[in-house]
């Protein structure tokens, strides 16, 4: 009976994420994707800079859940998810601050999680609770297509986006599966590496995501190793949408005790959305 | 032979839950290990290597006076301590390394904990002349530091590992990062039957030797199957190479001994399968050390080889479909091992085959009638002196 709620509820709203690109689509415009990591330094801020991002062009947000072993992180992101861990910042509290942020705001959230902590959860509970909640769409980078048929399916139900993968070494031949597999949009990596990778972006992405456009019309966003205005200008000219992470987190850390926390990320992120 | 599926699974367990950029790698890892196993030229190399670098065949020595000592079972001890380095782990790393020159692969990385792993992968290092990178827990540097100095002796350069807990589980974090960063040109040795897909299989195939030589050594000896089989298990790869080649002996039965450190009803211990509940750490799904939010716990042992949160999967497959027993050993019991077999034998384990002979003293008391068993004596005791001497 959930189920057919579920359904029921597909037809009569679309998940944020895909309207969000629709939107996007119209005015030819690319969307700007920041990520946070969730709880630091805490919940309150999260549920701030939420509200704040949002009016300084965001278009999407990546919600970071922390995890003990972030093994796709770099330091900076690394780092961040060890001091919301020291605070004691769980998934279920996460999902609380998503509820309480869907009170006042409709940004479209994505949730960015290891698989451990939502496997442990239980698949068919988390989703329920994320939808709930008012999530949009998730982003697990160590759950492959291959591995993700239980998860997809209960968050197809749930009208819950599925954001996977593609990356430089993606062979050819994995790549209708995955593109298949994603819905709101496919995180291109840029470049082989973790998070905050400081290498310049190579030039053979642009063959990557050209061989993509050919298997799929859903938008194709990038990130990792994205940081200055310059590289977003540079990736959004080439993709549908950048997503911009180690470089707010590492501003979020510079500025954690500042008068004007708020507003400094705020104003940091409104400089890198306002080139795309 | 048990082979897991297209995916890598052993039941439920096992598969590769990696960052997509890894994906094409262990695709391809796995497809040159297959064509390798096939090859009678990858198997005579690797056959010439192990008997003439690390010294197989081991003996299969009957440990006469601890049997006497235990009355009700008659004790046999497969020497993996005897081969070069010290441990079983230099069986895998000739083959991985082997693989790795076939593929191409200029640059090796891995990680280790006690120190015996990251040995066994700088010394065949040396010996193929390829550069190798060793990711081990801060923590762990200070306490091994003897095998730190052996490592950088064979030209490996030892990366001290600051983040997280600074032990096993972080130094395999940091040596994914370097496996994603630098995937063309680098191997990832890992050295237990743990990891994405093919690694648990793989790392199996290259140990299974240990159960091949007991398996044949024993019937030769005895003239029959061992009743026991008896093996320490942190990732659990010498246990998995001593049972795999008795995996259709139904009589024989296994026992795999994991670390209950400061013992079960504490945090403070690493039996992933004795107190674990099924998850996801470092590219495949197992028996996991976690807290109710789904958070890796850290684990805790003397023997820094068996100290992760962690365990193969196919080790978690056999405790499912009950083929084989998992139990524990805390850290005052390993000690009295080390000098049970030290004492009646003159053979000093290391502490992580030590929990395999503490076992014995508790299995003597179990059994029925007189028993045959054979104990993977995965290593020797070197390097624990200095640990050793601080509780003598």
């Amino acid at each position: 009976m959930i189920f057919l709620g579920h359904v029921f509820f597909l037809v009569f709203m679309m998940n944020r994420i895909d309207a969000k690109f629709n939107e996007l689509r119209k005015a030819r415009k690319k969307a700007f994707i920041a990520f946070i990591t969730a709880g630091d330094p805490d919940l309150q801020v999260t549920e701030d800079l939420a509200l704040a991002f949002e009016t300084a062009g965001v278009d999407i947000l990546e919600i970071g859940v922390p995890f003990s072993d972030p093994m796709a992180d770099g330091p900076i992101i690394q780092a961040a998810s060890f001091r919301a861990l020291q605070k004691g910042v769980t998934l279920k509290k996460i999902l609380s601050t998503v509820k309480k942020i869907r009170e006042s705001s409709q940004i479209p959230i994505a949730l960015m999680s290891y698989y451990n902590p939502i496997f442990h959860f239980g698949i068919e509970k988390f989703i329920l609770a994320a939808k709930e909640a008012g999530v949009d769409g998730l982003v697990i980078p160590d759950l492959p297509v291959e591995e993700a048929a239980d998860l997809s399916r209960y968050a197809k139900g749930a009208g819950i986006a599925t954001i996977f993968f593609l990356a430089p070494t993606t062979a050819r031949e994995r790549m209708p599966a995955i593109v298949k597999a994603a819905t709101g949009f496919i995180y291109f990596v840029s470049v082989a590496g973790v998070t905050g990778a400081k290498k310049a972006v190579p030039s053979d992405i642009m063959r990557q995501i050209r061989l993509a456009r050919t298997m799929t019309k859903k938008p194709i966003c990038v990130g990792f190793g994205v940081s200055t205005s310059e590289q977003v200008k540079a990736m959004g000219r080439i993709s549908d949408g950048v997503i911009v992470g180690s470089a707010i987190v590492k501003e979020i850390e510079k500025n954690v005790g500042q008068k004007d926390m708020i507003g400094r990320v705020a104003r940091f992120v409104r400089h890198l959305a306002a080139v795309l | 032979m048990v082979s897991p599926d297209k995916l890598g699974h052993f039941g439920e367990f096992g598969g590769r839950f990696v960052p997509e950029t890894l994906m094409a790698v262990l695709l391809e890892l796995e497809c040159e290990f297959k064509k390798a196993m096939k090859d009678p030229s990858f198997k005579k190399e690797f056959a010439a290597y192990l008997q003439n670098f690390a010294g197989r065949p081991t003996n299969l020595y009957h440990a006469e006076r601890l049997s006497k000592q235990l009355k009700a079972l008659k004790v046999y001890l497969k020497r993996e301590d005897l081969l070069h380095t010290g441990a079983h782990k230099i069986n895998n790393t000739l083959g991985q390394i082997i693989l790795a020159r076939r593929m191409g692969k200029t640059r090796i990385i891995a990680e280790t904990g006690a120190g015996q792993h990251g040995v066994a992968t700088a010394t065949v290092s040396a010996l193929f002349g390829l550069k190798c990178v060793i990711y081990m827990g801060a923590e762990d540097v200070v306490r091994q530091a003897l095998n730190v100095v052996r490592m950088r002796l064979m030209g490996a350069t030892v990366v001290p590992v600051t983040s997280g807990s600074k032990t096993l589980k972080d130094a395999m974090n940091e040596a994914i990062r370097d496996w994603v960063t630098n995937v063309n040109d680098t191997f990832y040795i890992i050295g237990s039957v743990a990891g994405p897909h093919p690694y648990p299989m793989m790392v199996r195939e290259f140990q299974k030797i240990i159960g091949q030589e007991a398996r044949r050594q024993f019937l030769k000896a005895e003239g029959d199957l061992p009743d026991y089989l008896l093996a320490c298990v942190g990732g659990g790869s010498n246990a998995m190479g001593l049972f795999h080649a008795f995996f259709n002996d139904k009589a024989v039965k296994m026992i795999g001994v994991e670390a209950a450190g400061h013992g079960l009803n504490t945090h403070a211990h690493s039996a992933a399968i004795g107190k674990g509940t099924p998850g996801i750490l470092h590219g495949s799904k197992s028996a996991l050390l976690q807290d109710t939010d789904g958070q890796v716990q850290i684990a805790h042992s003397i023997a820094a080889g068996l100290d992760y949160p962690g365990v193969g999967p196919e080790h978690y497959y056999y405790k499912t479909i009950g083929r084989a027993d998992y139990v524990s050993v805390d850290d005052k019991e390993a000690i009295a091992g080390v000098k049970l077999l030290s004492r009646s034998e003159g053979i000093i384990p290391a502490l992580e085959s030590a929990h395999a002979v503490a076992y014995l003293s508790k299995l003597a008391k179990r059994v029925k009638g007189r028993k045959t068993v054979i104990v993977c004596l995965s290593g020797r005791g070197d390097k624990d002196m200095g640990t050793i001497k601080e509780v003598m």
